[in-house]
């Protein structure tokens, strides 16, 4: 029975198979490499203090920024943590303390269907919700399509680190006369504020990077805006707009804002993980 | 629960900071070991019945949080439903199989950026879900310990960037890479296939799949990662007491137990891929057209409406972007479900059927 | 009487633990070797050691010498050993996602048979051997693995482990998960196959032992305590230690 050449060949495709497949992690995380290695050098020039603390300028004048739209980025996320937030919280408590029925499991499953919904979608109903009502665009509004994309993620962060707390937890404050709703507030979301936290911050790192809902809500601004009731400019609509207009300039002060918001979600991502050390991010993607 | 009810300690008897319960030191009788009575020595008042109507209130306010979830989803239809039916009334069904796209003259047709859409997602799988799946067997089944954080957080932080960030390195960095060096390979390659005929611009359907393609790995291999970690070690014993070498024992001792789980991870990354806006939009060409050849422009469903919406004057041509809407979010969610409903078997239900 | 299996000063580790210290065997060919002991003994790394499925693990690793016949199996691919030394396992693991042809034939596929003719051979050979054939053979194909009762599924493990052909075929605790009728039945296959084949077979029931192993070694703490035929084992042990295991004195 000379099957010695099959045997080699059983050992070659071995080798092969584990070949390629390094191989072809290699290139993904190459792909990585390649992008975070261009916003480094398309971008790290031009962060500078005027880009940082100045609105866009009329194409030509030089040292404009993004202050504006850094700015209107976090009062989009304030407005939208605002609304989404306590609901996101308030469906998660449900879902983990009394949801385990029929109800429940129809918002744990709705809740996931609209985190698959394309944000643009979302973007489209804000629209129609709020900017065709008000007859306006607004920060607002921006703030409502932001809001209903923070809630099922949240709702269902919060969920899982509240499944978390051991009953056990929860029996000592019974057993001590505490009433349900006051050892759910207490007790048992005070046990698990890190991980609430961390869901929170996650949201957080996800929405601040989405363009398609605030094009048709906060819709940009080349000045500054604190009211909610104005359109707002947000750094991912701004480097969106400025990438696509025919001007170098812009084109590099796009590169400058990628690179800031890309540190900034990357950077929530990595103290998230180092201090929670598994991956939550499934959740969030 | 019941017993909740029935005695309650007034605050001001109660130890001060109850989030931070600790068992007392000492007192643990045999029926009740390590928890202890604060203040037994202290009567209770009569029992009221504030906080019964307190713990309803504040059941029915999650339940209300619950609710919003549930309003939301259907706030969602009822605006696109609405906002959609001028177009609906108008096309009907020849709104899917039309290509006109005028809307000087009010003509509309979603052909096109359904074909977009299409095209696009499969170039994107078909580039995503070999790398995908080769980094999550690699990670889970071949790679040394050390690599494994290092490459599977690489991944992640993949997910991580947003959309726009793609596009912006798609439209200035991939595509001159694609136009200058990739597509002449191509061209004389595989041109015959007609795939890759006519001039390369660059803005093309190719690269909206190549750029769709690098977002949607990191869905795929995590999903994937999930699925082949959940298969039992003895499946792999199996295999290897059989003298099966390691490709083989992941051949038909993992990869094959997996199988159902990975077509749902492929499937979810289906769904991201059809809904992806911006960096599409950035690279696809923005050209309502149907062509066969990838260096073609071509638009989708997601890029017509972001670039058009705002410049749509009038209520038809807005209704008929918002029917595309509509048509996106049915689409994505069916795909959406269809795929966790594949995931959840493989992670939590039975291992692959009992009936083949 | 020959010598199916040769172990000298056998070692294994898990990490920097010692989990055998050096484990001396001849195990007889055509026979069937018991190896019983308390948890934690080491029996069960033992035969993992056999068929160098021990180092699978990637903390593990052993050293000494086993031989099977006359091939080191130290020096041989471990891909190869377990071709000559296949294994039956606690829990019955079939492939779910095969049907029970191809389960049985998993292990011939792999080795290049890809003939219909000699691979219907092969599996029905194997089932005919594992007692299970007249139970299957109308739904080989269209029924899976995992459809089977526990019992069944035990023999089909069986079965795919013989259709390769082994020497010996280790068995680790192979009843353990199962009824006492299909316990029954396997011991009653341990009997046949014994005749093809030399087997080892780790068991916590000594009444097992008993009644299918013409050798027994008792294994205490990674030490091999007292290696005899089984009636002297069972009846008149050497050891103290031995003799307070089989008395149900610990363990």
């Amino acid at each position: 029975m000379s099957n010695s050449f099959l045997q080699v060949r059983r050992r070659f495709a071995d080798y092969l198979a584990t070949f390629v497949a390094a191989g072809l992690s290699a290139i993904v995380v190459g792909a990585l490499v390649a992008i975070f290695a261009y916003l480094v050098i398309k971008g790290a020039g031009s962060v500078n203090w005027a880009f940082l603390t100045n609105v866009p300028k009329p194409v030509g004048e030089i040292g404009g920024g993004m202050a504006n739209a850094i700015v209107g980025s976090a009062i989009l996320l304030a407005i939208g943590s605002a609304i989404g937030i306590p609901f996101g919280i308030g469906a998660g408590i449900y879902l983990a303390e009394y949801g385990h029925n029929r109800l429940g499991s129809l918002v744990r499953f709705t809740a996931d269907v609209l985190n698959g919904v394309p944000s643009i979608v979302i973007g489209l109903v804000a629209y129609g919700l709020v900017v065709a009502k008000q007859r306006h665009f607004s920060a607002f509004s921006g703030g409502v399509a932001l809001a209903i994309m923070m809630v099922p993620i949240v709702a269902r962060t919060t969920e899982e680190m509240l499944l978390l707390v051991p009953q056990a937890v929860r029996e000592a404050a019974f057993g001590l006369g505490i009433p349900q709703w006051r050892t759910t507030v207490s007790v048992t979301l005070a046990t698990a504020r890190a991980g609430i936290l961390t869901g929170i911050m996650l949201a957080f790192a996800r929405i601040a990077g989405e363009t398609a809902p605030l094009m048709f809500t906060a819709f940009g601004n080349a000045f500054w805006s604190f009211s909610p009731n104005q359109p707002i400019a947000a750094l991912p609509l701004q480097i969106y707009t400025y990438a696509l207009s025919p001007y170098d300039d812009w084109h590099r002060q796009a590169w400058a804002a990628a690179l800031i918001l890309v540190a900034l979600i990357v950077g929530t991502i990595s103290v998230v993980r180092y201090l929670f050390g598994r991956s939550v991010l499934r959740e969030v993607s | 629960m019941a017993g909740a009810r029935e005695r309650r300690i007034p605050d001001e008897e109660r130890a001060s900071h109850i989030a931070d319960l600790k068992p007392s030191k000492n007192m643990s009788t045999p029926e009740s070991p390590g928890i202890s009575l604060v203040n037994t020595a202290q009567k209770a008042p009569s029992w009221t019945r504030s906080f019964f109507t307190l713990d309803v209130g504040f059941h029915g306010l999650m339940l209300g949080a619950a609710l919003t979830v549930l309003a939301v989803v259907g706030l969602i239809l009822s605006e696109l439903l609405q906002r959609s039916a001028l177009a609906w009334q108008k096309f009907g069904f020849h709104f899917f199989a039309t290509s006109a796209w005028d809307p000087v003259s009010g003509d509309f047709g979603a052909l096109p950026f359904i074909f977009g859409t299409v095209v696009s997602s499969i170039v994107a799988l078909v580039i995503a879900v070999p790398l995908a799946i080769s980094v999550a067997v690699f990670v889970t089944e071949m790679c040394p310990k050390p690599l494994r954080k290092p490459i599977s957080f690489a991944t992640e932080l993949l997910a991580a960037i947003p959309s726009v960030i793609y596009g912006l390195w798609a439209m200035f960095i991939l595509i001159p890479i694609l136009r200058v060096n990739v597509a002449p390979l191509l061209a004389k390659y595989l041109g015959w296939t007609g795939l890759f005929a006519g001039p390369m611009y660059g803005y093309s359907m190719l690269a909206a799949g190549v750029v769709m393609a690098i977002m949607i790995i990191p869905i795929i291999s995590s999903i994937t990662r999930e699925v082949l970690a959940v298969v039992p070690q003895h499946q792999r014993e199996a295999a290897l007491a059989l003298g099966a070498t390691r490709w083989e024992m992941i051949r038909i001792g993992v990869l094959k137990n997996a199988r159902a789980g990975i077509i749902g991870a492929i499937i979810l990354g289906l769904g991201r891929a059809l809904g992806e806006t911006i960096a599409v939009t950035l690279v696809i060409g923005n050209t309502p057209q149907i062509a066969k050849s990838l260096f073609a422009p071509g638009y989708t469903m997601a890029s017509v409406i972001a670039n058009e919406f705002n410049e749509a004057s009038d209520t038809l041509y807005v209704s008929a972007l918002i029917e595309i809407g509509l048509v996106l979010f049915i689409v994505t969610v069916v795909v959406n479900i269809l795929a966790q409903l594949l995931v959840w078997t493989a992670t939590r239900g039975a291992p692959a059927g009992s009936n083949v | 009487m020959a010598t199916a299996v040769e172990v000298r000063d056998l070692k294994a580790w898990f990490g920097k633990t010692e989990a055998l210290h050096g484990i001396n065997m001849a195990v007889e060919q055509n026979h069937a070797t018991a190896v019983i002991g308390p948890s934690g003994c080491g029996k069960s790394t033992f035969i993992r050691c056999l068929n160098r499925m021990h180092e699978t693990n990637p903390v593990a690793r052993a050293e000494g010498d086993v031989k099977v016949g006359d091939m080191d199996i130290y020096s041989m691919p471990a891909v190869e050993v377990r071709r000559k030394i296949g294994m039956v396992f606690q829990k019955p693991n079939p492939f779910p996602s095969m049907s029970i042809y191809d389960n049985v034939a998993a292990g011939l596929k792999l080795n290049g048979t890809r003939n219909h003719k000699d691979l219907d051979q092969v599996v029905e050979r194997s089932l005919q051997q594992a007692a299970l054939w007249d139970e299957v053979k109308d739904t080989l194909k269209k029924k899976s693995g995992a459809s089977l009762s526990g019992g069944q599924q035990q023999r089909l493990c069986i079965a795919r482990a013989l259709a390769v052909n082994p020497e010996v075929m280790l068995m680790d605790e192979p009843c353990s998960a199962l009824d006492p009728i299909s316990t029954a039945k396997i011991e009653d296959l341990i009997f046949e196959l014994k005749q093809r084949l030399t087997i080892v077979i780790v068991t916590h029931n000594m009444q097992q032992a008993s009644r299918v192993a013409e050798f027994t070694g008792f294994f205490l703490m990674g030490n091999l305590v007292e290696f005899d035929r089984t009636e002297k084992i069972f009846t008149n042990p050497s050891d103290k230690r031995t003799e307070d295991y089989i008395t149900g004195r610990f363990g």
